[in-house]
């Protein structure tokens, strides 16, 4: 069971949760000032993005390589709501199929990890290489004196598992559906692909772990949440307290050209106390008496060439980049249907790391995640929204901080990236 | 099973009346959180107390990540105060259940116990839900006469958090 269906008003019993391809999806007027409720509940909308989006000409992250390692590793992953199977092939490539039998349809691969020389789907043990390619068919030829079999014209290459295309860079893999994506450095665009190497380029993975949630909200809300640099200095009482990011400091929020990708980044002011002392009367969640025990667990360790201590990077359509502070990660966000989605957070350090650097990441990770103090917050306030747009029969919500720009900005009490990222939407959906 | 916690023979006397002990410190440390009184939390663990809730193919893959990791009762105690003061959520009320008390090992470097646990969650207008199903693997002390927990590991098999897991487990 879903959390989502733990709420009164289970999914698809109000009006706009049925909202067929009959409905006349209107943007509300006022451009994009007004976001309408349909874009979170409507299921016709919800399977235009998979088709569009998930399913179109994106890249979708899928694996970081040093989950894979060596030849004949494997993980099962999503790309949009769609299962896939990441490998490693004996040639050192990566490959990414369906994880769904060619024969009848059976999800092949149950578990999460591991390594193997082949694949055999357990229903009939038809088996794959590390490339998706059929190899065996038990009996095909049926049993001698009995007749049966594959016909004469049965051939294994017309019947391996559907591939999708792969793209890796600097040590992320990305698989898409679609035959017409650009290049993946090309895809994210200068700007955001500067923040993504700073993290990644030249850089060998140590993975520390997962965490795996679901969150009773559209998959959306997840990349509003960080295109929106207003509710950082307002929900979060760490940021705010330990000046980890303060409205008036040195902020910015980033968009590629096509408003599709971001990059909210904040630098830790020198003097806590004076940037957080000329704002704290407009934060409720600032709080004088809040001192940390043991203050370790916040301390930044400068590792990174980056005028940035944290940079938080939404990239369409399925990937969050963590860099905050020392604590690093990825979301991966798998959408649930219009009302859920599933967060696949992988935490990561570096091959480089002493003990002492793994345990501070590790310390430094209960800011983040599904029991993190920023993290749960935003869990919490994502499903306040869902739940909101789900039951009222209202039907919009206001995107007016910063007037009506679209994209980067420098302004913390700005909302510029959400509309941009609208405006991408509402092109590549044809709304 | 978790690393550093193998069976080892214990006199059977002994096992019995250390899982009465255990048991009676379970149903303390659940009715104080379930209470909501989370910053009496903290006072069940030595000062250099190890907390971690991780997610079980953490723990068999032997990745050290922490839902919550905390390596100090400082750190605990933080938490505690968060949650009390400063963290927003919604409201919640919660029941601990412990079962299946094994005494693994008790020799001069503490007692080590492993414990199964279940965590129900009741929200505002919502139905109760059965929020975590995991193992307790702890390392008990004694101070002054009490046990203390010098480590707990929650290793938890619930794959999928609904949303978020905000209260101690
Ligand atoms: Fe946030």
């Amino acid at each position: 069971m879903f959390s989502v269906n733990t709420v009164i008003g289970q999914p698809g019993s109000f009006a706009k949760e049925r909202l067929d391809e009959s409905h006349e999806y209107k943007w509300p007027e006022g451009g994009l000032q007004y976001i309408p409720d349909w874009v979170y509940t409507s299921p016709e909308i919800y399977q235009r993005e998979i088709r569009r989006i998930f399913h179109g000409p994106t890249w979708n992250f899928v694996a970081l390589e040093a989950e894979i390692p060596n030849p004949g590793d494997f993980k099962r992953s999503y790309v949009g709501p769609t299962p896939v199977v990441v490998t490693r092939d004996s040639d050192g490539a990566v490959r990414v199929f369906e994880n769904r039998c060619a024969h009848r349809g059976a999800e092949f691969c149950r578990t999460q990890r591991g390594n193997v020389k082949e694949f055999v789907c357990p229903y009939h043990q038809w088996s794959y290489d590390l490339q998706g390619n059929l190899q065996g068919v038990p009996f095909k030829r049926g049993v001698k004196g009995e007749g049966g079999g594959m016909p004469k014209d049965f051939r294994n290459e017309d019947h391996g598992l559907l591939k999708l295309d792969v793209s890796t860079l600097h040590g992320v893999v990305f698989a898409s559906f679609s035959k017409d994506v650009e290049p993946i450095e090309q895809y994210l665009g200068p700007r955001i692909l500067k923040d993504f190497e700073v993290v990644f380029k030249e850089r060998r993975l140590r993975i520390l772990g997962y965490y795996r949630n679901e969150l009773p909200g559209n998959w959306k809300l997840y990349h509003e949440n960080l295109k929106d640099p207003y509710h950082a200095t307002l929900l979060h009482s760490f940021l705010v307290t330990f000046g980890l990011m303060v409205a008036g400091s040195k902020n910015g929020m980033i968009a590629d050209a096509t408003g599709r990708h971001g990059t909210l980044a904040s630098a830790k002011p020198e003097d806590v106390a004076a940037a957080v002392g000329a704002v704290k009367g407009e934060m409720r969640a600032y709080r004088e008496d809040f001192k940390l025990a043991d203050g370790r667990f916040l301390q930044y360790v400068r590792e990174f060439d980056s005028p940035w201590s944290v940079t938080m990077q939404t990239i369409w359509p399925n990937l969050i980049v963590q860099r905050e502070l020392n604590t690093l990660g990825i979301r991966h966000i798998v959408p649930n249907g219009p009302h859920s989605m599933i967060m696949l957070w992988t935490m990561f350090g570096y091959e480089t790391d002493d003990e002492e650097m793994v345990r501070h990441r590790l310390r430094q990770g209960n800011l983040m995640g599904p029991s993190g103090f920023l993290g749960l917050e935003d869990n919490e306030a994502i499903k306040f929204v869902q739940e909101g747009v789900r039951r009222s029969p209202s039907d919009r919500g206001v995107v007016k901080l910063g007037g009506d720009t679209q994209g980067s900005t420098n302004a913390v009490i700005d909302e510029a990236a959400i509309r941009g990222m609208y405006a991408y939407y509402r092109r590549t959906m044809g709304l | 099973m978790y690393p550093g916690y193998d069976m080892t023979p214990v006199d059977a006397r002994e096992a019995r009346e250390l899982r009465m002990e255990i048991e009676e410190f379970h149903a303390d440390y659940c009715w104080t959180l379930d209470c909501g009184d989370v910053e009496r939390w903290p006072d069940y663990f030595t000062d250099d107390a190890v907390y971690r809730i991780t997610a079980r193919e953490n723990a068999d893959a032997g990745l050290p990540v922490g839902l919550v990791y905390a390596d100090s009762k400082a750190m605990i105690r933080d938490r505690a105060f968060a949650l009390k003061h400063t963290q927003m959520y919604a409201p919640r009320s919660m029941q601990h259940f412990v079962s299946n008390v094994r005494v693994l090992q008790a020799g001069v470097a503490g007692v080590k116990a492993r414990s199964n646990y279940l965590l129900l969650q009741t929200l505002v207008d919502g139905p109760t839900t059965l929020h975590q199903a995991g193992r307790y693997y702890d390392t008990f002390v004694r101070a002054n006469g009490r046990l203390l927990l010098k480590e707990r590991q929650c290793v938890y098999d619930t794959v999928l958090i609904a949303n978020d897991l905000v209260l101690p487990v």
